[in-house]
């Protein structure tokens, strides 16, 4: 039972295991990104057990990355400030990595910080609405960049867009609000 | 042009061209934290500190430091470490009717007083020489650990926590040495001089430079700059120190005009 002040979204019983996609998926006001800020420690856990193997690194995609409208950072310094070295960037990613983060489109920065969850170390890698500022052309440069990562980590992705889910996910669960009536007939 | 490395003014000149890039190097992580108006702040109470040194027979160098780190506590207190302007707001007002009103009332503070709001520089001496030569190996040990740490809390503010690391120790060191610099900073050379440093040139190297060590290097270099160029009008001139410095630096501000344009938000035509 997830929520700040109170439970939002019902009881949920899931396992992600390595090398899997999942989605959370559900309307807007289900508790799909609270879920995840409980798992995460940014919101309060009203009942239940998370548990996660020992000394597994976890990244987070916030569902509204920070961006200040004046940043002299680069691509680089930002994959660099969030240990996503790893691995190469993808060659998408290659030539905004030299250029000034406020000067980027809000496609190319969401991407950008997609891949600074997913190209460091961390074995448990949480992406909330990673298809935000995202036309279709770059959904699809995201599902690329989710392809490419490496075998063995654990995704878990909160989005509203069902289709993305379906096309990039193993599993896709449903959260559902609390107080919602479910399978009943009006 | 030898004047600044004259034995008489030796000290002070080197205490300055010291604490000068190092006040500019955390005036980037302060913009980067929206906490550039922690200087103001954190000066006027080390200006109030000063003040009330010269009242109580205290330390001056000292206290001011103790009543700067104080409004880090009062921070810490009203806010979270990473609080809004108003928290600020209150030290600058705190700061500046303390330390008015006891160089209202005493004779000795009334001098003490117009050194912070002038900024004398040739009144620093070998202890303020010491003290910015530690701050300095301070800095230069924690602010690259201190950096990564602080980046990565700007562009992933929930990796710590999800990680179960702790987050206060950072916080507690990062603000500790901007504490420390700045009472430094604001005894040698006044109140708003060593907000003018913090502020004036990490904000010309943000619209200048591109990437983070570009904004490092552009802003210390600014700094020193200005500062040697002060420094020595000051002396010529017969001026009182801090109103110069914090006029070269403004000097520095349409630089800034030379970034404009080139660097517009929101991409460009045809990219995602």
């Amino acid at each position: 039972m997830a929520g700040h002040e109170r439970p939002v979204c019902r009881p949920v019983s899931f396992e992600l295991h390595r090398g899997e996609i999942l989605g959370l998926s559900g309307p807007n006001g289900a508790g799909k990104s609270t879920l995840l800020k409980v798992i995460t420690g940014a919101a309060r856990c009203f009942g239940g057990t998370i548990w996660r193997p020992a000394g597994e690194d976890m990244a987070v995609l916030d569902q509204h990355p920070r961006r200040t409208p004046e940043c002299p950072l680069t691509g680089g310094d930002l994959l660099n400030a969030c240990e996503a070295k790893q691995l190469p960037a993808p060659r998408i990613l290659q030539s905004i990595l030299p250029q000034r983060l406020d000067s980027l489109s809000g496609g190319q920065y969401q991407l950008l910080q997609v891949w600074a969850c997913l190209g460091g170390s961390a074995g448990l890698v949480f992406l909330d609405e990673p298809t935000n500022h995202l036309d279709p052309h770059a959904q699809a440069m995201l599902a690329a960049l989710l392809k490419e990562r490496p075998d063995g980590r654990g995704l878990l992705i909160v989005s509203h867009d069902e289709t993305f889910l379906e096309a990039v996910c193993d599993r896709v669960l449903q959260v559902t609000p609390v107080g919602a009536v479910t399978g009943g007939t009006p | 042009m030898t004047l600044p490395w004259d034995p008489l003014f030796r000290e002070a000149f080197l205490s300055g061209l010291v604490l000068a890039p190092l006040a500019a190097l955390l005036g980037c992580w302060l913009r980067l934290r929206g906490e550039w108006l922690a200087t103001l702040g954190y000066a006027h109470l080390a200006g109030a500190g000063g003040v009330l040194a010269a009242v109580l027979h205290w330390p001056m160098l000292l206290s001011a430091m103790l009543a700067s780190a104080l409004g880090a506590v009062f921070k810490w207190l009203f806010g979270t470490a990473r609080a809004g302007n108003e928290v600020y707001g209150v030290m600058i007002l705190l700061g500046w009717c303390l330390g008015l009103l006891a160089a209202a009332n005493h004779p000795g503070a009334d001098l003490v007083g117009r050194v912070f709001l002038d900024g004398q520089i040739l009144y620093a001496g070998r202890s303020h020489l010491i003290t910015a030569l530690a701050l300095a190996v301070v800095g230069a040990i924690l602010l690259p650990r201190l950096s990564r740490w602080l980046l990565r809390e700007h562009f992933q503010p929930g990796h710590r926590r999800a990680n179960r690391q702790v987050l206060w120790p950072m916080d507690l060191g990062f603000d500790g040495l901007v504490v420390l610099v700045v009472a430094a900073t604001a005894l040698a050379m006044g109140v708003m001089a060593s907000f003018a440093l913090v502020l004036l040139p990490a904000w010309v190297a943000w619209g200048l430079a591109r990437g983070w060590r570009m904004v490092l290097w552009l802003s210390a270099l600014l700094a020193a700059s200005a500062y040697i160029l002060a420094f020595w009008v000051a002396l010529v001139l017969d001026q009182p120190f801090g109103p110069v410095l914090v006029a070269a630096l403004l000097c520095l501000t349409p630089l800034r005009l030379l970034g404009q344009g080139r660097y517009a938000a929101g991409g460009h035509a045809g990219d995602l």
